[in-house]
């Protein structure tokens, strides 16, 4: 029992909660949500250190035992991914300071962040696969109302798609959940994997297992991310930049999770097809990011490569390929929001998203065309940026487990992403300024959030090294069940 | 009993899809909102429908009905009454931006 | 405006809503060791209220309550997230709830339990939410 596996989740809620009670005082909900998120990475920081000493931490609820109570587990996965969702929102929030804009932060747009906070570290942290479903929920409705805040014509249009996409997938999850207790009767990932374990993963299980997988796809945005373009270019800079940091990656979270948790018996039917279907999205995604003469287009359809990118390492479900994952997941939460926070930034200064609109902004603004600069490099995975270990991990992953054909996809989508974001960068940044009233706008305050991520993009592909330990004991639980299933019932015997 | 509340989920999901591919956002809703019932018809159904006291304290019985899926189905029913609530809200809202309820003609990428 | 006739359901609500208050109120305490609690109790708490919107206007029943129920669910939250919090100082595990039984003055021998604290937030978080989401919808601005 460590009741600190609790607090990431609990502060931003009562945060959240405080500032609805106390709703016109706008500047004390900007010091809270700064605060509280503040608060949440130092607990995480201690988090991090006790796992590093005791192994993982778990919390029963209530003083329940597994799996009759709802479990709380903290391994080194969860909390190296909350810390960096720390890192990320809270330049998210600087940014959003400044950009967001009177009417929304009016509308509750500081608690509802903090519910999407609070959604996303509870998928994280949650140990049981039906309490995954209820914070999937909290950060999904935060996340409904979010894109649709402020309501433009373009907003609702695309917030209906969303909406109705997730209420959806959110069934088939339901749908999923109630066959799998149907076969094990229990919802406890612990729980789940000895009974898997005991009972083997047969042809129906592994239908299950496709159905969890095709609901987590939608979440993702692997595969089967048709909505995912739309939805996130609609709504302002600092909101599309938290959804296309953190999102997608709780979907990738529970995605690896489960498959290598619960059922990672039949590798050559589940993890193939995660292999093809990330194959299929690096592709797809890559094809959209050259086609598009749109920054906003541009950027979301890195999303979608980024996603399939992440599972080809997971996909590959050995050592270096997890290893590759979890550095390109947390390099990948890091530059999305980057990348996000500059194109919203160059949007805000031109004034337009199309490309073949503007031209020589770095004349005006140095600071920001090297940031964008060192994010295109970062995000197509050139050393010495944060990038380059991922990719070289799970390209290594890929290799390693004969699933050659995924890693020169990857190579080969990385290079695509590199021309799609230099495009940006050369028709954007480059050439002359053609502006026409050649007034310089204000960037002030919106180049501090920016800073931060950059430096974390650097720091993280120079300092690797330093969080090296980290990440092999993350991917040691990912790799050995064991260790997570005996934190959370400790010594008894489960069957 | 589970076979005939199988066929009944199946007659609900055909109904929900069934709506969910029409073209008026309202129908939308109400298929969205009828797949709902199917699902947690769906979980009650597979946590397996036994007789048997409610688990409850001084109810001296000798088989206890399974609550795990009844507290699931409470939960997910309170989910889809907010989701329900807040897509109404926001059709209503999109109904009188865009002056149509017609996702034919909702269609495009322009912000008008 | 034609002024509606709406004589009966207005004379049945006022005798109604009592009753239906005091039902929720019985539902909610109830809820300790048979059929209730502080969900239910609280829809039907809720339920005598959208009662009230019904037989009369959103403006008036706004007027003679005037609480803004979004205020309401938050502290209803904040209740029961702090209950567990109040466990936490005491070093036991987030939500524990712990009871004991009391001789009091009136009642005799009582199980009083931490939970009821928890349920009163349940209670509020669910009036709060769903009148909400009933004005939401209902008030065409």
């Amino acid at each position: 029992m460590n009741n600190f596996v609790i607090l990431p989740i609990i502060i931003p809620i009562i945060a959240g909660m405080v500032m609805v009670i106390f709703r016109k005082r706008i500047i004390f909900h900007r010091y809270l949500s700064v605060c509280s998120i503040i608060a949440v990475g130092i607990v995480t920081l201690l988090l991090i250190l006790q796992i590093d000493q005791e192994g993982v931490q778990t919390l029963q609820l209530g003083g329940w035992e597994a799996p009759f109570g709802v479990s709380m587990v903290a391994d080194m996965f969860a909390a190296l991914l909350i810390l960096t969702t720390c890192v990320v929102a809270l330049c998210c929030l600087l940014y959003a300071f400044r950009s967001i804009g009177q009417e929304r932060e009016n509308f509750y747009f500081y608690p509802l962040f903090m519910f999407l906070i609070t959604g996303v570290i509870g998928s994280f942290m949650t140990g049981d696969i039906f309490n995954l479903f209820v914070c999937f929920e909290v950060m999904l409705v935060s996340s409904y109302v979010l894109i649709s805040l402020g309501g433009t014509g373009n907003q609702l249009r695309e917030s209906i798609k969303y909406i109705l996409v997730n209420i959806i997938s959110s069934f088939l999850f339901l749908v999923a959940i109630a066959f799998l207790y149907a076969m094990t009767g229990t919802l406890n990932f612990a729980h789940l994997s000895i009974r898997v374990a005991e009972a083997g993963q047969d042809g129906l299980m592994t239908v299950v297992a496709i159905l969890f997988l095709i609901v987590f796809s939608l979440k993702a945005g692997l595969f089967l991310f048709f909505w995912l373009p739309g939805s996130y270019s609609a709504p302002p800079t600092a909101i599309a930049a938290i959804f296309a940091a953190l999102l997608t990656k709780v979907g990738i979270y529970a995605i690896i999770r489960v498959f290598t948790l619960v059922f990672y018996h039949e590798p050559e039917v589940t993890h193939l097809l995660i292999g093809i279907l990330a194959g299929f999205t690096m592709i797809l995604g890559a094809v959209g990011a050259v086609a598009y003469w749109d920054i906003k287009k541009i950027i979301t359809y890195n999303v979608i490569v980024g996603v399939g990118f992440i599972l080809a390492g997971a996909a590959s479900l050995t050592a270096e390929g997890l290893t590759g994952s979890l550095y390109y997941l947390i390099h990948d939460m890091v530059v999305k929001a980057l990348i996000f926070l500059l194109g919203g930034t160059v949007i805000h200064l031109t004034g337009t998203s199309r490309l073949k609109d503007f031209s020589g902004l770095i004349r005006l603004y140095p600071g920001l065309g090297w940031m964008f600069f060192i994010a295109a490099l970062s995000l197509s995975g050139i050393p010495p940026f944060s990038g380059f270990l991922g990719k070289i991990f799970i390209t290594r992953g890929t290799f390693e487990a004969g699933f050659i054909w995924l890693g020169i996809i990857g190579l080969l989508t990385s290079l695509m992403v590199l021309y799609s974001i230099m495009k940006i960068f050369i028709n954007g940044f480059w050439g002359t300024d053609t502006s026409e009233e050649n007034e310089k706008r204000t960037t002030k305050g919106l180049l501090l959030p920016l800073g931060i991520l950059t430096m974390l993009t650097i720091t993280l592909g120079l300092g690797a090294e330093g969080i090296h330990h980290y990440v092999d004991l993350a991917v040691e639980g990912l790799i050995n069940p064991g260790n997570y299933i005996e934190a959370v019932f400790g010594t008894r015997s489960v069957h | 009993m589970e076979t005939l509340m199988s066929i009944l989920v199946g007659i609900l999901f055909a109904i929900g899809i069934y709506l969910i591919l029409t073209k008026t956002l309202l129908r939308i809703i109400l298929g969205t909102s009828i797949l709902g019932h199917g699902v947690n018809l769906l979980i009650i159904t597979m946590g397996g429908l036994k007789k048997g006291g409610p688990p409850l304290l001084g109810i001296e019985d000798l088989t206890y009905a399974d609550s795990l899926p009844q507290a699931l189905l409470l939960t997910a029913i309170v989910i889809n009454f907010a989701t329900t609530a807040l897509l109404l809200v926001l059709s209503y809202r999109a109904y009188k931006v865009l002056g149509t309820d017609d996702t034919e003609q909702m269609r495009g990428t322009e912000n008008e | 405006m034609k002024k509606s006739n709406d004589v009966i359901i207005r004379s049945v609500t006022k005798v109604a809503v009592v009753i239906i208050l005091t039902f929720a109120i019985n539902l909610f305490i109830s809820g300790h060791h048979q059929p209730g609690g502080g969900f239910i109790g609280g829809l039907a708490f809720a339920s005598a209220l959208i009662l009230l919107f019904l037989a009369f206007d959103i403006e008036t029943v706004r007027n003679h309550i005037p609480l803004d129920f979004k205020v309401v669910a938050a502290v209803g939250v904040l209740i029961s997230v702090l209950t567990g919090v109040g466990a936490m100082l005491l070093d036991h595990p987030f939500l524990f709830q712990a009871f004991g039984y009391f001789k009091l003055p009136i009642f005799g021998k009582t199980e009083l339990a931490t939970a009821v604290l928890f349920d009163i937030g349940v209670a509020l978080a669910v009036i709060g939410t769903s009148i909400t989401i009933i004005m939401t919808i209902g008030d065409d601005r």
